[in-house]
């Protein structure tokens, strides 16, 4: 009735948008390279290597194999998701608060932009050139009569993977809490120093409890980047660190004990996780824009 | 002696003086505005004050003692933001009870504080809620609370309502002269709103480029300004510009206006003759009177604003609304008159 009477009384309908159609691309891609990827997975996880319909695959989960390379997969990104959240942080305060110069500060963010997108052969070639046995480092560490593979230090095990993880997931941290750190309004440390509060209360009781949604949001954000890789750990361990990527890979394309529908189950297992990832990470997002807006 | 004491102050940023040679001395309980427009170094008064900022030259004292080298959180004055500047991650209560904690004030103590402060702003049921579930207005009445917690020796408030709408701002504006009265606070108030500098204050300090104008009462700044810049900041006023006759007469154009007030310049200067526009009345008068025609009349409700046009020259009358008033006609020839008492003479520039 109401439309009736507003076509009627201004005689015609109002102009039609077609702002929407930009979204197109985006909705086309995501369905061709997510979506529908997700729902073959999906489906090939309930399938049977023989045919026909089964949960096999997902029993299979429970096995010590899988579940070791679901551990080893979580703790490294844990691991490095935690040091690189909690030095990119530092770094990131540092840039911001530090008094540095300002070609200095984008410069940081520049390197930070261009190393955070640093990962796969690439980057594990660049440290085996350096940190590995014959490396550059290595080889002036032994100049100076230190040898670094002396001790437990490896390139290739869980610390050294960890090491070279940090290359992208240090500035990616950098990358992400900045802007978060440039929301701190000046006027909340004034308020803080005017009612009495010294530097470190400030940071105790106003600006760390206000960046934490946005610190443990990128931090959530840094266990999924580290969660999901797979070609620097392979380049650099050749699968002797059994990651639950690396897992997969075998699984589906593998030369030797292939079980194509395992290797789909674990994928699975890796989407729900990264799905939970991605949900705590937005529900933070919100809460750090409510607060930093 | 007097409470709040700004001694010679100044400030400098690189080569640019913000503020110069600022002398000023607030007696106990007593509320002054720095009025003035972006860039005239009220902020910076009132953030040296604060400790934000350090003068560059002079002495600022609060009760007598020296507090210019004090950092901000030894200085126990309270401060209100124009951005409100509440803790997003703190609940009303939180925020107000804040300085009382870092003072390691009692629970039951802080809480009684919180509740009777809740009370002062008329928010005695909001202590549980979040600053984004307030209003603007309420998250200022919040500020306000929070800087009056820690039981301030002086009360700063920069520019508090003028992220506000008009409505909100009235109300504000009366609420805080209520509190400032109730608490008998020492209170400095920056505005570049000459209303509500006049409204607020017991003294007005002007500010023009980093210099200080004038002080005094309102009544004193609107009605005996000081300087040029004053007399047209504050209020409308109309500059007629004309020559001196002798020490009460200008000529201005055709017309002679006398004024009471003894001009200081020497016959055959060039003035300007100022006059307000609520001052000036349409229709022939006894002492003062200009010819033009009417340009514009604007209503706007309690006064109704009739320009007149002499020649290139604008005059703006003020009329006052009343139901019996009779409005000029556009393109009218109109007589414009005031009395001798309500101009006064400043030399041209």
């Amino acid at each position: 009735m109401t439309s009736l009477t507003s076509t009627s009384v201004e005689g015609q309908r109002p102009p039609r948008s077609w702002n929407w159609v930009g979204i197109l691309p985006f909705l086309l891609f995501s369905s061709a390279f997510l979506l529908g990827p997700a729902i073959i997975l999906l489906v090939r996880s309930l399938q049977a290597n023989e045919g026909g319909w089964t949960l096999g695959n997902y029993r299979q989960l429970i096995d010590p194999q899988v579940l070791e390379a679901y551990g080893l997969s979580v703790r490294i990104s844990i691991v490095t998701a935690v040091v690189g959240g909690v030095f990119g942080f530092l770094l990131a305060w540092a840039i911001i608060y530090g008094g540095l110069p300002r070609v200095f500060r984008s410069l940081l963010t520049t390197f930070s932009g261009v190393a955070s997108n640093f990962a796969g052969v690439p980057l594990a070639a660049a440290f085996i050139f350096t940190l590995g046995r014959i490396g550059m480092i290595t080889a002036l560490f032994g100049f100076f009569g230190i040898d670094l593979y002396d001790s437990d230090f490896s390139l290739y095990n869980f610390w050294g993977l960890t090491v070279v993880y940090m290359f992208f997931q240090f500035p990616l941290m950098v990358l992400t809490i900045t802007p978060a750190l440039e929301g701190l309004k000046k006027e909340w440390k004034e308020a803080s120093e005017n009612l009495g509060a010294t530097s470190w209360q400030y940071w105790r009781h106003v600006a760390l409890p206000v960046l934490m949604p946005s610190i443990l949001g990128t931090i959530i954000l840094l266990f999924g980047n580290a969660f999901g890789a797979h070609a620097t750990a392979y380049a650099l361990t050749g699968g002797t660190l059994r990651l639950a990527t690396i897992l997969i890979g075998a699984q589906i394309s593998g030369d030797v004990l292939q079980n194509q529908g395992l290797g789909y189950a674990v994928a699975m297992g890796m989407v729900l996780i990264m799905g939970l990832s991605i949900g705590l990470y937005t529900i933070l997002q919100r809460r750090a824009e409510r607060w930093l807006a | 002696m007097a409470f709040l004491v700004l001694d010679r102050v100044r400030k400098e940023f690189g080569g640019s003086t913000a503020v110069e040679d600022f002398n000023l001395a607030v007696e106990a309980g007593e509320f002054v505005s720095f009025l003035g427009p972006s860039g005239c170094g009220k902020t910076t008064t009132l953030r040296m004050i604060a400790g934000f900022e350090k003068p560059s030259v002079g002495r600022i004292s609060i009760g007598g003692r020296d507090i210019t080298n004090a950092r901000p959180n030894e200085r126990n004055v309270g401060m209100v933001f124009q951005s409100y500047a509440l803790f997003p991650n703190m609940t009303v209560g939180q925020n107000v009870g804040f300085g009382l904690k870092l003072k390691k004030v009692g629970r039951e103590e802080t809480q009684s504080r919180v509740n009777e402060l809740l009370e002062l702003i008329h928010m005695p049921d909001k202590g549980d809620s979040y600053p984004h579930e307030l209003s603007g207005g309420q998250q200022q009445r919040v500020a306000l609370a929070r800087a009056l917690a820690i039981r301030p020796q002086v009360l700063l408030l920069d520019e508090p309502l003028s992220a506000l709408d008009a409505k909100i701002r009235d109300e504000l504006r009366i609420e805080i002269r209520r509190i400032q009265r109730t608490l008998d606070i020492t209170t400095i108030y920056v505005t570049h709103d000459q209303e509500e500098a006049m409204a607020l204050s017991d003294r007005v300090v002007v500010m023009s480029r980093g210099v200080m104008e004038q002080v005094g009462p309102p009544f004193q700044i609107y009605n005996y300004p000081e300087t040029r810049f004053v007399a047209s900041f504050v209020g409308k006023l109309n500059q007629i510009p004309g020559v001196v006759i002798d020490s009460k007469t200008v000529q201005c154009g055709d017309e002679r206006l006398q004024t009471t007030t003894p001009i200081e310049e020497s016959p055959g200067t060039a003035v300007n003759v100022m006059v307000r526009p609520e001052e000036l009345d349409i229709g022939a008068g006894e002492e003062n009177q200009l010819v033009g025609v009417v340009e514009s009349v604007n209503f706007l409700g309690a006064i109704v604003r009739v320009r007149i046009a002499r020649g290139e020259q604008m005059i703006t009358a003020d009329l006052f609304n009343e139901r019996l008033l009779e409005l000029p006609e556009v393109e009218e020839a109109v007589t414009i008159s005031f009395p001798a008492h309500a101009c006064w003479v400043m030399k041209a520039n």
